[in-house]
Parts: C-alpha cells; sequence; structure tokens
C-alpha cells in the first residue's frame, strides 16, 4: 500500500473505532450492511473520475448520468414496457456514447474538460426532467404499477443490482461484488497494462508522452469513456436500490462525492497520480462520516461541513508528506 | 586595462548548488569601468547561473560579491538595479502591447498621487532612446518593433535605471546581421559612456570584434582568461573545451549508405510557404545550423510529426511516409530527442526506468498487458550503454542532472532502434563529461548506420560534429557546406541571409 492510501485506511478505523466505542448501534449487522452498500455504489462512481482526474481531466457530469440513466432505465420498462435486458444495454450504451462524446469534444474540438462536462451536467439533467415530465418512476413495479414486462425477470434483475445474499447472519448487499470486480478491474488495468501507464505518462506530461510515440487523445478519450460508463452502472445500481427514481434530484451533487473520494483516495487534480484501493477507501470513509454523523447524534446540518474539513485535511496531510519525502529525496540526491 | 583601479563589479569563490548538479563552484569574476568583458564557455558551463547571481535573479550558495569594493548580498533584481546591475535577458521582457515610453518606465512611472505623468514619461523616455540609437517616436508600440530594435528598447530600458554594468545574455542569437551590427555599434558607444558590459555568447566571432578581455567557463570553474591581445578562435576553444578539439570530436567518416530520410518540398505549419528538400543516408551525421527562429525545431518536428506536414512527401528508407503523430513517424523508424527535454523529451515525476521504456512498452506489450522483464531489460541496458548515473531504475527523473536525462532520453529511442536519429540541441545544459560521452555516442551510431539528424546552435557543435550541415534562414535551407567548406564565418553568412559572395 501506498503511503497515503495507508493513511487514508488509518483515517477509516479511526472513524469506525470513535463512533462503535460511543455508540454500540453503529457495529450493528444492519448498519454494517447498509454502510457497505453506500460505500460501494459511491466508489463505483469515484473509481470512474479516477480515471479521468488522473488524465489531469474532470468530469461534473458524473451525478447527471448516473440520473439519467436511473430515469431512462425505468422509463424504458415501466412506460415503454421494453424487455429490462434491452433497457439495460441501451443505457449502459448511452453512458459510453455520453463520455465518447465527452472525450471528443476535449480531444478533438479541444473544449476544457470543466466546461463539457459542466454543461452535461446541465443538459443530463435536464433531460431527464423532460423525458419525465419530472414524474418519479423505478425500474421495480411498486403496488398498482402497471406496463411492466417480463416481471420475474425484473424480479431477479432487483436482486442482482439490489440484493443481499446471506453469508451465515450477515448479509452482503450485491453492490459489494460490482465493486469488487470493478475495483480489480480498474486496478488491473491502471498498473498492469500498458494504456495503464499511458494514462500516467499523459497526466504527468501529455506533451512528453505524446513524443514518446502515445497516442494521448485516445487514451483521453478511453478515461471519459470509463467515467462515463461507471456512471452509468452506478445510474443502474442506483435505480433498483431507490424505489423510486426523482429525475430531478437522483444523482444530484454525485459527481461532488466522487472527486472528493478520488481527491481524499490520493489522486491529484493536477493528473498523473492515483490509486483504486486509496479511492475505495475514501468513498468509504465518505459514507462512514455521513453515517457517524448520524450515529453520534450530530445535526446532519453539520455534514457537509465536516466532510470538507476532512477532505481539507487530508489533502494538506498529503502536500506535506509529498514536499517531505521530496526535501528528503533531494537532500539524498546531494550527499555522494 | 586599468589594472590598478578597484574593479567596479567582482566576486571571489562564488558557489552554486542545484539538485544533483554543482553549477558553480568558487567562480571568480572582474569587470572595469567601461570595459566590455566576453563571458564564454560551451552550454552548462555556468554561464547563465553565474549571470543570475550576479544580477540578484537568485542567491549563490557561497562566495563574496563586491561592487566599487564594496561587499553586497542582491536578494533581488531590484537590489541589483539600484546598485546599478542590469540584465539583458535572452528572452525579452517586454509588454508588447504598451509603447516604448511605458515600457521603459514600467513600474517606475513618473508620477503624482498615483496618476502617470505623460508628458514626463514621454521627455525622459526619448532622451534614453537616443542613446541606444532608436530615433522612434515614443507612442510606437513595442510589438511593432522586429526583435533587434526591441532589444535596444530593452537595454534604453536597463539605462533609465542607471544602470552601469549590463549583463547581455546571447543577444545575438535571433538577430539578423544587419541588426547585430547595429548592437555592436550600441556596444561600442556605451562603452564610451562608461558603461560596462558583460557580453555571453557562443559566437566566437563576435568576441573578437567586441571584447576587451574574455573570461573562459568550463564545467562550473574559472577555465582562465584571454586579454584583448591574446584573444583567438583556437585558444578560446582550447579553454572552452580543456583539450585539442580533434580529441573532442572524435569524428571519423563513414561512407554513406543508401538515403535514410528523403524530404521532397516539404512545408511545415511554422512556414507554409517554404519547401524544404532535403537527404540525409545511412551512417551520416548531418548538422542543422541556423538562427534562433529560424525554423529549426520547426522542421524536425514537421518530420517527426508533432506538427504535421502541410505538402510535400517525407520518405523514410524510400517508402512515402506522411507522418500525423509522433506514434506515426516512430513506426516509420524515427526518434527526436527534443529540444525541451523536460517539456517534451521526459516525464519528470515519472522513474528512470518508466522514462526508459516508455516508447518501447508497446512492442514489448503481452496483449496489452504490461511485459515487465522486458521493460526492465530495456531500461537497464539503457543505463549500461549510455552509463546513465542513477543510484536505481526506480529514482525519480526529475532528480538527475541535465546529462543524465539526455540519456534517458536516447535510451528510450536507442531501444527502438530507429533508422533516424534526430537531435534537437542535443547537448544544452550538459557538463563537458557527458557531452563528449553523446558525441561518441553519435559516432557510434552513425558507425552502426543511423542516420544521424541534428539542430545546434552552438557553433563548435556544429563544426566538430557535421558531416554535412544544412544551414536555415527564415524557414529555408539557405545553403549546405560538406565537411571541407565548414566554418564559422560561411554558417553565418548563410544563416544571417548575406550571400557567400559578399
Amino acid at each position: 500500500m501506498k503511503k497515503n492510501t495507508l493513511g487514508i485506511f488509518g483515517l477509516l478505523i479511526a472513524i469506525f473505532v470513535v463512533t462503535a466505542v460511543l455508540n454500540d448501534k453503529f457495529i450493528s449487522a444492519y448498519n454494517m450492511q447498509n454502510l457497505i452498500k453506500w460505500s460501494s455504489l459511491y466508489a463505483v462512481m469515484s473509481i470512474g473520475v479516477a480515471f479521468v482526474i488522473i488524465t489531469g481531466g474532470i468530469d461534473l457530469s458524473i451525478g447527471s448520468v448516473v440520473g439519467l440513466v436511473a430515469v431512462v432505465l425505468a422509463y424504458m420498462m415501466k412506460v415503454k414496457g421494453i424487455n429490462p435486458s434491452a433497457a439495460i444495454i441501451t443505457t449502459i450504451c448511452m453512458s459510453g456514447l455520453i463520455g465518447l462524446v465527452h472525450g471528443l469534444l476535449i480531444t478533438k474540438a479541444k473544449i476544457q474538460p470543466f466546461v463539457v462536462t459542466l454543461c452535461g451536467l446541465l443538459i443530463y439533467r435536464s433531460l431527464s426532467r423532460w423525458l419525465t415530465d419530472n414524474q418519479s418512476l423505478g425500474p421495480v413495479p411498486l403496488e398498482g404499477d402497471k406496463g411492466y414486462t417480463n416481471l420475474e425477470f425484473i424480479n431477479q434483475l432487483d436482486f442482482i443490482f439490489s440484493g443481499k445474499i446471506a453469508i451465515g447472519s450477515f448479509n452482503l448487499p450485491t453492490p459489494f461484488l460490482f465493486l469488487l470486480v470493478i475495483g480489480i478491474t480498474a486496478a488491473l488495468f491502471l498498473n498492469r497494462t500498458i494504456w495503464g501507464r499511458y494514462l500516467f505518462a499523459l497526466g504527468n506530461n501529455e506533451d512528453g508522452a505524446r513524443y514518446s510515440g502515445i497516442n494521448t487523445d485516445n487514451m483521453k478519450i478511453i478515461a471519459y469513456v470509463i467515467c462515463s460508463l461507471m456512471a452509468g452502472i452506478a445510474g443502474l445500481l442506483f435505480a433498483f436500490e431507490l424505489d423510486s427514481v426523482q429525475p430531478a434530484q437522483t444523482g444530484e451533487f454525485y459527481e461532488l462525492y466522487a472527486i472528493a473520494a478520488a481527491v481524499l483516495g490520493g489522486c491529484s487534480l493536477r493528473g498523473g497520480e492515483g490509486s483504486i484501493l486509496g479511492v475505495i477507501i475514501a468513498a468509504a470513509v465518505i459514507r462512514l462520516i455521513y453515517n457517524s454523523i448520524n450515529m453520534l447524534g450530530i445535526s446532519t446540518h453539520l455534514e457537509f461541513g465536516i466532510l470538507g474539513i476532512v477532505i481539507l485535511l487530508g489533502v494538506v496531510a498529503d502536500e506535506f508528506l509529498k514536499s517531505y519525502s521530496a526535501k528528503r529525496a533531494a537532500a539524498k540526491q546531494q550527499e555522494p | 586595462m586599468a589594472a590598478g583601479r578597484t574593479p567596479l563589479l567582482e566576486v571571489r569563490g562564488l558557489c552554486k548548488q542545484f539538485p544533483g548538479v554543482r553549477a558553480l563552484h568558487h567562480v571568480s569574476l572582474k569587470l572595469h569601468p567601461g570595459e566590455v568583458l566576453a563571458l564564454i564557455g560551451e552550454n552548462g558551463a555556468g554561464k547563465s547561473t553565474l549571470m543570475k547571481i550576479l544580477a540578484g535573479v537568485q542567491p549563490a550558495d557561497s562566495g563574496e560579491y563586491h561592487i566599487d569594493g564594496e561587499t553586497v548580498a542582491f536578494l533581488n533584481v531590484r537590489d541589483a538595479l539600484a546598485s546599478g546591475v542590469a540584465l539583458i535577458h535572452q528572452e525579452l521582457n517586454l509588454a508588447a502591447n504598451l509603447d516604448l515610453a511605458a515600457n521603459i518606465f514600467l513600474g517606475r512611472e513618473p508620477n503624482r498621487l498615483g496618476f502617470v505623468n505623460d508628458k514626463a514619461t514621454h521627455l525622459e523616455a526619448a532622451k534614453y532612446l537616443k542613446r541606444v540609437g532608436l530615433n522612434l517616436p515614443t507612442e510606437t508600440l513595442v510589438g511593432d518593433l522586429p526583435i533587434g530594435k526591441q532589444q535596444l528598447v530593452e537595454i534604453a530600458k536597463a539605462l533609465s535605471c542607471d544602470a552601469r554594468v549590463l549583463i547581455m545574455d546571447e543577444p545575438t542569437s535571433s538577430l539578423s546581421q544587419r541588426e547585430t551590427e547595429t548592437l555592436f555599434e550600441v556596444v561600442h558607444d556605451l562603452r564610451e559612456q562608461g558603461i560596462s558590459v558583460i557580453y555571453i555568447t557562443h559566437r566566437l566571432s563576435e568576441v573578437k570584434v567586441l571584447a576587451d578581455r574574455v573570461t573562459v567557463f568550463r564545467d562550473g570553474q574559472n577555465a582562465g582568461d584571454l586579454s584583448q591581445e591574446e584573444i583567438d578562435h583556437d585558444a578560446m576553444v582550447r579553454l572552452m573545451v580543456g583539450r585539442e578539439l580533434s580529441e573532442f570530436y572524435d569524428r571519423k567518416i563513414h561512407e554513406p549508405g543508401k538515403v535514410i530520410l528523403e524530404l521532397d518540398k516539404v512545408r511545415s505549419p511554422a512556414h507554409p510557404h517554404t519547401e524544404i528538400s532535403l537527404q540525409i543516408h545511412a551512417g551520416e551525421i548531418v548538422g542543422i545550423a541556423g538562427l534562433v527562429g529560424a525554423g529549426r525545431t520547426e522542421l524536425l518536428e514537421t518530420i517527426f510529426g508533432v506538427t504535421p506536414a502541410l505538402g510535400g512527401t517525407i520518405k523514410v528508407n524510400g517508402q512515402a511516409v506522411h507522418p500525423k503523430s509522433p506514434e506515426e513517424a516512430i513506426s516509420a523508424g524515427m526518434a527526436l530527442a527534443p529540444e525541451d527535454r523536460k517539456l517534451h523529451g521526459l516525464v519528470l515525476p515519472m522513474t528512470v526506468g518508466e522514462n526508459a521504456s516508455l516508447a518501447s512498452l508497446k512492442r514489448d506489450q503481452n496483449n496489452g498487458l504490461l511485459n515487465f522483464e522486458a521493460e526492465k531489460d530495456v531500461a537497464n541496458e539503457a543505463v549500461d550503454q549510455l552509463q546513465i548515473k542513477t543510484p536505481h531504475l526506480e529514482q525519480v527523473a526529475r532528480f538527475l542532472s541535465g546529462g543524465n536525462q539526455q540519456k534517458i532520453v536516447l535510451g528510450k529511442w536507442l531501444a527502438l532502434k530507429p533508422r533516424l536519429l534526430m537531435l534537437d540541441e542535443p547537448t544544452r545544459g550538459i557538463d563537458v563529461g557527458a557531452k563528449r560521452e553523446i558525441y561518441k555516442l553519435m559516432e557510434k551510431l552513425a558507425g552502426e548506420g543511423i542516420a544521424i539528424l541534428f539542430v545546434s546552435s552552438e557553433m563548435e557543435e556544429v563544426l566538430g560534429m557535421a558531416d554535412r550541415a544544412l544551414i536555415m534562414h527564415e524557414g529555408a535551407i539557405a545553403g549546405e557546406l560538406n565537411r571541407s567548406q565548414l566554418s564559422e564565418e560561411a554558417i553565418m553568412q548563410l544563416a544571417t541571409g548575406t550571400s557567400l559572395a559578399a
């Protein structure tokens, strides 16, 4: 484990222990299951944005993509009565396509990532509301709902995306399995493939990477596609998790949680740095803080404030650590 | 000259260390009133560092600095200016959107309660412009002036601060012949007015014309001084390289093989109306000389696909290729060690190993997976073959010296066994030892049949290393000189656009 990953892991343990000591309900199976479920959902999005941040870019549209995917999925299944597998494939392709468009606009039209994805944030949110006339709806029929086809299959899907697997007396939420597969794949991609190395290289020095024969445009496009795909998968998970998807609210501000987790997990917004394990732990820390605030009876109005302070402290500590070790390395260099 | 008097400026035992590099080691320098001192030395000899210390841009680690016999310690450029020491940067620091008067008094505008006194500004500015021989309306925008005149404005600005010592860092590197002559006249006039000048240059012919005395640096140390009578080309070069030339540039002439690179009427985006045609053979080392801004780097970048050609044909090994990106150029067998190593050549925050293998990852991959073993082999071979001084492969490239960084760049390319190796200012910012190793490597690679095309602003490098030199002027190849025709004068004539006959 890298030093900063170790640091953030320590933070996770510290908050966990303090909360557990102060409130014995915290470590109840029910609370743990919830914590794992929400951490997994957030971590999937955070992994996606980590790819983009490693290239030195940003994606502000994640929350709106989550919302749009959830809304379109529910819309297709409920209003149009489309086969669930077709709906899932369509929404996943749609999220990939969104990433492709972002990537092309950023690399070929040379528009800044902030601007492209900010416009995306506005456009996809508005699409969700327009498509549904801002009425809430879900992929799983509630009592009295009509229009769905293949109900048995929908129930199976509901189990796959938001079910629980009993392991003894503990019910493991299925989103955790998604996170496991995605996390391992992402870590392998970043650390074991040439493309992962290219992403780090171009994040550190895009020109240097290009002069070394790396197709930097394609690599950046891939990063944006991965980011939107992860948001799309998160959108599916959220859609099945929530009884009803709110076109105006579902996924709102999630991009900020995802970016916060990526930064806290060791990604530099300057690009070229990041670890998947760190990002996953950081996403868990963010959910844990939220949970602890509830458990310890702290006013929920303070939630954002506490989150902001923790992230700020984490990043400041990381910078200090880095400049300290850089100085030490430089000093070492001068000795001989 | 004036040996008995107190020098106007004197430094003794100056030391300066950068991470991994000893830039200056117990350096001394003397400058008398009204003296033009030429400061010469190869790239990386420490001239620029010394200049920056003299002008207060950065502090020395240790050593003495006297002005008028009094110890000074400049914390910043303002301090140095107050003592009369002004640096004329190689890259001029003028605001193109402001007029001459505003530029000369930028930050020191004659004012009343914060309101600029325009009349006084223009009257005063005219006075200083006249001293450098510029008879232009003070309302002229700086951006409308050619580079040579801008430089004179910069000098006028220094004079307006009551500068007594002007430090000029390669002032002629982008000037035409005509502009250079004007600058020389101005320097002569300034000397008459009692202003001292420290003149840094790569052009030894200029030294003879201008200098009262020469101080030579080599590898961050004093290599010797020459008085006006002693100034002569060979003497200067001997001091600069520390040995006889033939030993330093150890060249054998190889029988040129088949044509490796052929350009036919290639037009680069930087000079869209100029057609370039050339041929480079296997085993040949061809130098490209010319002024800064003549389009040399742009030509290499067009060949390498960084800025793809607008027209014409590029052939490698007889096959037409039209690289639209470095990726395509590399697969055609080309390699480029770019001019700006830190920006284009390396990924500084990554390790030596990662940098050395970056270009060959694709070749060595296992279906997209990194081949760690092959990667390590590539890196180790680069370190061994080029004698890169690094504690281990995991060392971050940023912490290596310029010479070792350049070797990583070269190692990265050699792993791919290119047919054509292009080098843009291959020895900029590199110490003499590493320089010699890079020359040896070039010689060895040429012997193995690689075609080498290099750009250099260092006259000695072109004279010493090139089998043949192409001289560029305003985006075009102004002429070609083979080894027997090569001389500083011949290159300068072509580079500045004066015909050989003149």
